[in-house]
């Protein structure tokens, strides 16, 4: 296999590992923003889904029952963000910086114990079996929670054109005005969307530990729940688009280690900046001074 | 199709706190009629409605509705009883397409909605409507008219069987405003519904109405069958006064050389709407030109770029001969003066008092037009309380923030602000706004004043009649450009209209 084949395929399996939190912690984004909402704590919730998903596998033996947790914790934390927030002259950036905040202290406060212990890890579905490369059986080892995450992202698209629910989802993060002309409850439903957005965020922490990098420790998130806030523009508000965008950011994750492979060490650190160097590209590229994005919730505070 | 009701209210009172509202005020609707409520602003006809509507609940007084006494203590009994309203600002989502809104407004959406079954029951009732609207085009996307329309489709869709209309017309275009009202008497002399128009375009109720109620300060001081009215009954009833303001005296002709040029003006679209593109526009001394066009055609963006909130993309303005950016330090030396849309927040600091708001334009220069470091206090309050003095600012006192104050008191501060002193070019942007009709006289002849003092000044406005009384010359905005000019007084508003709407 030449050179370029190792690099490629190395980038398409990390791409595929990669790009599940990513995936998950957009969606949930996603959602919470749909509803008119920003939540800046799912960086705080991903570390903590992380930390209590390995927690709970390593004490009860079942990797899934911490995915479970993983997300419940989540939807605590994501509660929380939302109760304060329908509070009166709550800013949703402020408080999401507390919750960020909060949510990664507790993870390495009640982490610690967990730093040195090995704990049971999610299986992956070898997709590769028909390769005779074991690079390739390797990149197509994939985790059942990337596909969970697809199906997760077809069913929001479906959820917000063709359900009850989606559709009030979408009054409320579009026209407060018109949803209260409705009587829908803007606050009740804007405390579930980010309580549901942050489970989506644990699920994504809990990837983290229990798939890939799989393991526990305090460097484990690099900041993908804040790059989320970035993904879900790009994606233009839409989570079909976040697979698109979860994948672009997952490969470009994975160059610096596919580099690596095949023997490039200059410029590893460089290489490692390449997700967060394609995020303010695309920021630069996407957005235009003088035009608003198409596609940006109206009640959006960013947008106000 | 639903059939009409009758509504009627009898001594209907409202008071908030100390202030009455509503005065022992009755009303009978009859049934597949089109019935206009007149008055001035404040004058109690929202109150009215929101009480029939289940939104305020009266302190005395009934409704009937086809005869029967009915109790209507939430909005939800409204809808319950077929009544509904249409409102000044749309209540749909802009970025849902109109199924989507229509659905959604339905109090029984399913669960999971099965969007091939509401597109054939949507289909079907598109047909059997007089009227027409693209079910999968964005709200967003809509003209005004069209929004309007989808509005009033949604109330039928709801089988509403009396419908409120809160100033309908005020952001259409004359052909819209004459269509939307035609269809509406159509569907009621059907016998589909009853409605009801609060209005105060006198020209309006002349046309299209059956019967009037006229209320002032919250009392019912007249009414009756439409065609037993005459204009000055109304106004009378309205105003207290027989006679309407009369029109401010044009003195003086243009001056030839142009006070503001704009050629070859740009800026960047946005969201599918076109940007400026203005070839040229001159604006002389001792005129006023009026930009008539159908709201979010340019007309913002062209007095933002005067203004200098936005930087265009492209071309020159000049003000005098010379390049104009809008900075502070321009135009303070050429006198350039703008009344923006939404005055609180394009022209004032809401959580600043009075008294600074109204010296934001000239409290960093002495009395000899120099810099100066330290504030005047003792001037800034002087001037302050001149002006609130000579353009009747009601405030609670000149310390509390402008921000407190009511739209038309904002209004006023800045006009006060934007006229004191020389003033040589000024650009304004529906300066009457939510004033009532002595108001909008006295602020239409301050206006005409200016110019008579040979102030050059361009008025944007979507009160077409603004237009047509003040300006000497008339331009039609659409799609970023200038597409009409005629001169303004005995302009053809029919050939007007179509510009506006795009049919040049």
């Amino acid at each position: 296999m030449d050179a370029i084949t190792t690099v490629l395929v190395a980038m398409l399996g990390g791409a595929l590992r990669v790009s599940t939190p990513f995936l998950f912690v957009s969606l949930g984004e996603c959602l919470t923003e749909r509803a008119g909402r920003i939540n800046l704590g799912n960086e705080g919730v991903m570390v903590f889904g992380a930390m209590i998903a390995y927690a709970t596998s390593y004490e009860t033996g079942s990797p899934w029952l911490g995915v479970l947790v993983a997300a419940g914790c989540g939807m605590l934390i994501g509660g929380l963000h939302g109760l304060v927030c329908g509070m009166r002259g709550v800013n949703d950036v402020a408080m999401g910086i507390a919750i960020m905040l909060a949510g990664t202290g507790l993870a390495f406060f009640f982490g610690k114990p967990y730093v040195q212990p090995s704990a049971p890890l999610l299986p992956n579905i070898p997709l590769g079996g028909w390769a005779d490369s074991p690079q390739l059986q390797n990149a197509l080892a994939v985790s059942p929670l990337f596909f969970l995450g697809l199906a997760g992202a077809f069913a929001m698209a479906w959820m917000f054109r063709a359900t009850r629910m989606g559709l009030r989802i979408r009054i409320v993060g579009e026209s407060e005005d018109a949803a209260r002309a409705l009587g829908l409850p803007v606050e009740r439903m804007r405390f579930l969307a980010t309580a549901a957005g942050s489970g989506l965020a644990g699920i994504g922490g809990a990837f983290l530990s229990l798939c890939y990098p799989a393991s526990w420790n305090e460097g484990l998130s690099s900041g993908q729940g804040l790059m989320a806030v970035a993904l879900v523009v790009f994606a233009r508000w839409n989570p079909v688009h976040c697979i698109t965008a979860a994948l672009l950011f997952g490969a470009a994750g994975a160059l610096g280690p596919s580099l690596q492979t095949i023997g490039i060490t200059w410029g590893y650190y460089l290489f490692y900046a390449a997700p967060y160097a394609v995020t303010l590209a695309i920021l630069v590229a996407t957005v235009q001074p003088g035009r608003t994005l198409k596609g940006m919730p109206g009640e959006l505070s960013i947008g106000r | 199709m639903t059939t009409a009701i009758s509504v009627e209210a009898i001594g209907i009172d409202k008071r908030f706190g100390g202030f009455t509202a509503l005065d022992a005020v009755s009303l009978k609707v009859a049934k597949g009629s089109m019935h206009f409520l007149l008055g001035e602003n404040g004058a109690g006809k929202s109150t009215l409605v929101k009480c029939l509507l289940g939104y305020y609940r009266p302190d005395a007084g009934s409704f009937l509705v086809d005869g029967r006494e009915v109790e209507i203590s939430r909005p939800a009994d409204a809808d319950a009883l077929g009544l509904g309203m249409v409102y000044q600002h749309f209540t749909l989502v802009p970025a849902m397409t109109v199924a989507e809104n229509l659905v959604m407004s339905r109090a029984d959406v399913p669960a999971v909605i099965n969007w091939a079954q509401e597109r054939v029951a949507l289909d079907a009732f598109m047909r059997r409507m007089p009227f027409q609207v693209p079910l999968d085009a964005e709200v967003g996307s809509l003209a005004a008219g069209e929004r309007q329309k989808t509005e009033i489709l949604k109330q039928l869709y709801l089988e509403r069987r009396l419908l409120v209309l809160d100033e309908p017309t005020s952001v259409l275009t004359p052909q819209e405003a004459e269509e939307m009202l035609g269809l509406v008497r159509g569907l009621a002399h059907s016998g589909a519904i009853t409605a009801i128009v609060i209005s105060h375009k006198l020209k309006e109720v002349a046309k299209f109405a059956d019967e009037v109620t006229v209320l002032r300060r919250g009392r019912r001081t007249g009414g009756g069958p439409a065609p037993v009215l005459t204009p000055a009954d109304m106004t009378a009833m309205m105003i207290g006064e027989p006679q309407a303001p009369s029109e401010p005296e044009r003195l003086g002709a243009p001056e030839p050389a142009p006070r503001l040029e704009l050629r070859g003006v740009t800026t960047v679209g946005d969201q599918g709407r076109a940007g400026l593109e203005i070839g040229s526009l001159a604006v002389r001394p001792r005129e006023i030109v009026g930009i008539a066009g159908v709201s979010g055609n340019g007309q913002a963006t062209l007095v933002e770029v005067l203004g200098g909130q936005r930087a265009p993309s492209g071309g020159q303005v000049l003000v005098e001969g010379a390049p104009y950016d809008g900075s502070r330090d321009l135009a303070q030396a050429r006198a350039v003066r703008v009344l923006p849309e939404e005055p609180l927040r394009n022209g004032c600091v809401p959580r600043m008092s009075v008294t600074e708001n109204l010296n934001l334009r000239g409290f960093d220069r002495d009395a000899g037009g120099a810099r100066c470091f330290w504030l005047d206090r003792g001037g800034m309050v002087a001037r302050a309380r001149r002006l609130i003095g000579g353009y009747r600012v009601r405030a609670p006192s000149a310390e509390v923030p402008i921000g407190v104050l009511s739209g038309g008191n904002v209004q006023r501060c800045v006009l006060a602000r934007e006229l004191d002193g020389e003033v040589r070019l000024l650009i304004v942007a529906n300066p009457c706004f939510g004033l009532d009709v002595k108001a909008v006289a006295e602020v239409r002849a301050r206006i005409m004043a200016a110019r008579n003092a040979g102030a050059a000044v361009l008025l944007v406005s979507e009160d077409f009649d603004e237009i047509l009384e003040l300006a000497d010359r008339i331009l039609v905005m659409h799609g970023g450009r200038v597409v009409h000019e005629t001169p303004g007084p005995g302009a053809d508003a029919q050939s007007i209209g179509a510009h506006m709407l795009g049919s040049h």
